[in-house]
């Protein structure tokens, strides 16, 4: 878009903030049980607030609420919105001037609801909606749009306000279209990134497919050495063999990480420089013992172990086989 | 009364952590939620419209995860706990067959008021956070 076309769009845009999306408007239905327990049993919600009427009139409330979040449920649109769509309003129409230039992508983004009052089995829920805010244009990981935010309020018959809900919509112009998911829509359960496998190290990582952590020595000087490389540090032979470890050593440094957590990855994995009793360092995690409980000095105890669907590695435990000292 | 004891304000203090909970998200759970609240959009029950929207299945409405988001508090307060708002940043779809971990800890007290905010965090199994927010409960204050 040029910026005249920019600064066109927001003209009309913006025109919409403080427009009126519904006037008060009383939902169909009054509050009523069967609804709260339809959402109650779908939630798995065994509040007793909301569903024991013997219990809820021994307690302070003295009757049975509506779950505070089905605050906005009573006034949904019906079934005619799956079929026909929603009837035209300011937010529908602003949706639509979105649309027709080219901020297809939608996406809510936030919700608040702050209550005020609770409903009850025979309360009337009274909604009005206007559109707050219009962002100015930004950038997103999505694309390039605009925040709106609808503010509803809710009342009831008398006139008590319940609550009120801000609902902030994202607007945009889509990157690159996600290729439409083929049909066979079995989810992959994400695992740990692969091991990078070249010339120098593929040995080591299929020694340790098959639960062996190895070593590598130079067969010149005898000098042992971690990760696999092609030349002794020592005495530049590229002639080597390799030993394998026992796994027994101990905590040289550690730390957990806990932000960010990484699908595939356990929450909050114990990192460790383990240095193994043969001499050199393997970097591995610790499991078995809660982070608090780790220490540098403790002795620990690895144990090739299959982690995920494609993954074998090393993991470390505390405690031993015995120290070596 | 007894058998559903709700938390005294006092008893409770910023840095407790709440039971997590493991909800599966189901077709059964997506379709159910979104007819429990009314939420008729085509995205919410019929595959082939969520595929044409870019995602591999049905996906968890947003009246839904607020739903999971207040019974996770409500669950450890205990009833008389009265909820005073709820504020959800939304983050990557729930789908049938991802499996929802919430956990939550309390992270501020109000003693003029009785309210407690309690930090919430969703995430399913393969895209990470579904749901971050805070909710606020007014517990009973005193005997």
């Amino acid at each position: 878009m040029t910026p005249e076309e920019i600064e066109a769009l927001e003209a009309q845009i913006y025109a919409y903030v403080g427009k009126e999306v519904c006037t008060a408007t009383p939902a169909k239905d009054a509050v009523n049980e069967t609804m709260i327990r339809h959402w109650t049993e779908v939630m798995g919600d065994t509040n007793p607030a909301y569903t024991n009427p013997e219990w809820a009139a021994s307690s302070k409330r003295g009757k049975t609420i509506a779950p505070p979040a089905m605050m906005y449920v009573w006034n949904q649109e019906g079934y005619a919105v799956a079929s026909t769509g929603r009837p035209s309003d300011a937010q529908s129409d602003l949706v639509q001037l979105f649309n027709d230039h080219g901020y297809t992508g939608v996406l809510g983004t936030n919700v608040k609801q702050e209550y005020f009052a609770e409903a009850s089995p025979g309360d009337q829920v009274v909604m009005e909606m206007v559109i707050d805010t219009i962002s100015e244009r930004k950038a997103t990981a999505r694309g390039t749009g605009y925040f709106y935010e609808t503010l509803a309020t809710f009342s009831n018959q008398n006139g008590v306000k319940l609550g009120t809900q801000r609902f902030r919509v994202l607007k945009f112009i889509p990157q690159e279209q996600p290729a439409a998911a083929s049909s066979d829509s079995a989810l992959e359960v994400p695992t740990r990134i692969p091991s990078p496998r070249g010339h120098d190290n593929k040995w080591w990582w299929e020694a340790c497919d098959e639960g062996r952590i190895m070593i590598q020595r130079c067969t010149s000087c005898q000098t042992l050495r971690h990760p696999p490389r092609p030349m002794c540090g020592e005495c530049q032979s590229i002639e080597w063999d390799a030993i394998e470890s026992t796994l027994d050593g101990e905590v040289l440094s550690y730390t957990c990480l806990r932000h960010p957590s990484i699908p595939g990855y356990p929450k909050d994995p114990v990192c460790a420089v383990i240095k193994l009793d043969e001499g050199t360092h393997l970097v591995s995690n610790i499991v078995g013992c809660e982070y608090e409980d780790v220490s540098i000095g403790m002795r620990v105890k690895g144990k090739v172990e299959q982690v995920d669907e494609k993954t074998m590695l090393p993991q470390f435990y505390p405690g031993t086989g015995g120290a070596r000292s | 009364m007894s058998d559903y004891p709700t938390l005294n304000f006092s008893e409770v203090n910023v840095g407790d952590a709440l039971p997590e909970q493991e909800i599966d998200i189901t077709s059964g759970l997506v379709v159910s939620g979104a007819l429990a609240t009314r939420d008729y959009e085509p995205v919410h029950h019929d595959k082939s419209v969520a595929q044409a929207a870019g995602l591999p299945d049905v996906f968890m409405n947003i009246l839904t995860s607020q739903a999971l988001m207040t019974r996770f508090a409500t669950d450890w307060s205990g009833p008389e706990a009265v909820v005073k708002s709820l504020d959800i940043k939304l983050g990557a779809p729930n789908v049938p067959g991802m499996v929802m971990k919430v956990t939550g800890s309390v992270t501020a007290k109000d003693d003029a008021s009785g309210v407690i905010d309690i930090a919430v965090m969703g995430e399913n199994n393969i895209w990470g956070m579904h749901m971050a927010g805070t909710v606020q409960l007014a517990l009973p204050q005193g005997v």
